[in-house]
């Protein structure tokens, strides 16, 4: 279960991992040379059948989103690399310390896809992940990887990396494409989507950071030895980001379908100074929480669906017994808030209203009828409470801001009730 | 303020990489930042001129995103409240900072040299509390480093804020082991990243 496909070279070279003289040392670019000798369709295909799924938050297959390219030119390849989901930090750590094994991703899925530009979107805040990828472009480029007529082929790929400037919404793909196109990161209305139509109204894909750093690997081995590691549903490994109340946080990359209890016990060291478990977020702001009685369920896609969540960005928050639930859901909520682009009222107003009404308990000023409240104005967002939710909004971040409330309304309904009623002290 | 010609050749180079103009907006209110200190208005117009775009559209995007700042100290000190930090007391070393250097959280001090501000989710939940400094990282704070590092900030008045010298002076728990030192860091309140001119001590 210890497979490594991302982090072997970081935990084995930890001074010069980033540096392409060791991704070189270490067999990289093989993959490039590999496929450049194959046809676009072939390597398409071994990514198909890797089954590996998008790594990002939604989840869906890399292989089927390719399928949908449009045949017409220009098109473009842009990398998502807005990490900003709360818990989430693997990104980050695998353009810090491998910057070459997504550049050689890029490279390869550019070829795969008949792209001749690519961006990879970096997040304001990422300057150092910013820096380092910008490096291994420049160094890619130096030797013959980026640029024209790569490695004598027909084959020609420029890439630049744009930075964000401060807006999580900038992770939802359309309202990044408009962010690079500078406008304002609105999300757009879909379809069309950004296969058909996307950077430049041009057939465009929108692929993760780790979803493209496992494309060398995929090449290198075949889509069927991906497709080999993992349960049905849940192929490929996964590096998960652990924090919040856990002994050792950090990232982790597993084999799905290991149990919760294995990840935050056996891993993430359990619980900070001995507590108890009292919830933790699957995978990450948006997802629903689970409890305790989930611990022996397995880390896969299905599982969590079954359960009303999701693995989203793969960013797991733990909370121990002491965590007071309302003033955690009012960061949670607090969060959507602040980031809503504002074009769907739903979200622009809804988030805000929850997000007063928690801060209203939480001082010690709550209403009774908060309780049905809270509940109403999530309704309003995100009909009938569900997850995947039912939209009445463009994207889903307004949904999102819904999870945070179902999750105490249906786990700790009667803390809530008590901080109303005065029978626990309020405040954080 | 007019752009200096090396400003301009900069942008002029900026807008050249993209297949059309308008994508160079964001990379060029970062340029605007560089040359200021600030986002003015007539930094948006030298955008805008730049973009093909009006001042107004300019203003628009701008206003959009955080980082983009018209009203800024010398430096920008952000601590994230988002749900890891917040379940690590994030709120105890906005306080501390606060406190230390007499700046509310959302503010700029008076004599322009810290703007203090609580952010989202900056990904360093495995470090947290985590704090930027002009967007170079230190993780595993706690309110008494907070304190120093805004004494730090005011008493010494570094030129050059290096992610792994915060971390050194004032970080504790990690995310992950960051690696070997990156020698660039920033020079104002804005990313340093060296294709918009505004990283220094090397790339």
């Amino acid at each position: 279960m210890n497979e490594q496909i991302l982090t072997g070279r970081m935990q084995e070279h930890r001074t010069d991992s980033h540096t392409l003289r060791r991704y070189e040392e270490t067999g990289g670019y093989q993959a490039l040379r590999k496929a450049l000798g194959m046809k676009p369709e072939e390597i398409a295909a071994e990514v198909k059948g890797s089954n590996i799924a998008g790594r990002g938050g939604a989840g869906f297959p890399t292989g089927v989103k390719w399928g949908f390219l449009a045949p017409s030119m220009p098109r473009y390849l842009v990398i998502n690399a807005d990490e900003s989901e709360p818990g989430t930090f693997k990104d980050r750590q695998l353009m810090e310390r491998d910057p070459h094994q997504l550049v050689e991703g890029i490279v390869i899925s550019a070829y795969a896809l008949g792209a001749n530009r690519a961006f990879v979107y970096v997040r304001g805040e990422y300057a150092r992940p910013a820096r380092r990828i910008h490096a291994a472009i420049e160094e890619a480029r130096q030797a013959g990887y980026i640029g024209d007529g790569i490695l004598g082929s027909g084959f020609s790929l420029e890439v630049s990396v744009h930075l964000g400037a401060g807006a999580y919404i900038c992770g939802e793909e359309t309202a990044l494409l408009n962010s690079l196109e500078g406008l304002r990161g609105e999300p757009r209305i879909k379809p069309p989507f950004p296969a058909v139509e996307g950077l430049y109204a041009k057939p465009t894909i929108v692929n993760n950071v780790e979803t493209i750093s496992n494309i060398p690997w995929i090449v290198t081995h075949g889509g069927a030895a991906y497709d080999a590691i993992g349960p049905e549903g849940s192929k490929g490994t996964r590096l998960f980001s652990v924090s919040g109340h856990v002994e050792r946080p950090g990232n982790y990359e597993i084999v799905m379908g290991m149990t919760w209890r294995n990840l935050i016990y056996d891993l993430g060291g359990g619980v900070r100074g001995g507590k108890e478990l009292k919830a933790w977020i699957p995978g990450g702001a948006s997802a629903p929480w689970l409890t305790p009685e989930h611990l022996d369920e397995p880390i896969t896609i299905q599982a969590c669906a079954r359960l009303g969540t999701m693995l989203g960005s793969g960013g797991i928050v733990v909370m121990d017994e002491t965590t007071n639930v309302v003033a955690a859901a009012l960061s949670l909520v607090r969060f959507f808030a602040h980031e809503s682009c504002g074009q769907c009222t739903p979200c622009r107003e809804g988030a805000t209203w929850l997000e007063r009404i928690l801060e209203r308990i939480l001082h010690g000023e709550g209403r009774p009828s908060d309780m049905d409240l809270l509940l109403d104005v999530s309704d309003n967002i995100s009909p009938g409470l569900k997850w995947p939710p039912a939209m009445t909004t463009i994207c889903p971040l307004g949904p999102s801001a819904v999870s945070p409330i179902t999750s105490i309304m249906s786990h700790f309904r009667d803390e809530v009730a008590a901080m109303i009623a005065g029978e626990v002290p309020a405040g954080v | 303020m007019t752009w200096s010609p090396d400003t301009s050749a900069r942008a002029d180079e900026i807008v050249a990489w993209y297949p059309e103009p308008r994508s160079a907006v964001m990379p060029l209110l970062y340029l605007a930042m560089r040359e200021e200190g600030r986002l003015s208005d007539q930094g948006m117009q030298e955008v805008a001129a730049r973009t093909g775009i009006t001042a107004a559209q300019v203003l628009a995007v701008a206003s959009f995103y955080t980082m983009f700042k018209r009203e800024v100290g010398r430096h920008v000190v952000s601590v994230c409240r988002s749900i890891s930090c917040h379940l690590l007391d994030s709120q105890a070393v906005v306080d501390a900072i606060a406190d230390e250097s007499g700046v509310p959280a959302g503010e700029t001090a008076d004599d322009g040299s810290l703007t203090i501000e609580t952010v989202e989710c900056i990904g360093a939940c495995g470090g947290a509390p985590a704090v930027q400094v002009d967007y170079e990282m230190v993780e595993g704070l706690t309110p008494e480093k907070g304190r120093q590092l805004v004494r730090w900030l005011l008493d010494e008045r570094p030129d050059l804020i290096r992610s792994d010298d915060l971390q050194e002076r004032f970080g504790g728990q990690r995310s992950f082991d960051w690696g070997p030192d990156d020698p660039a860091g920033a020079l104002g309140p804005y990313p340093a990243f060296a294709p918009y001119g505004t990283a220094g001590g090397g790339s």
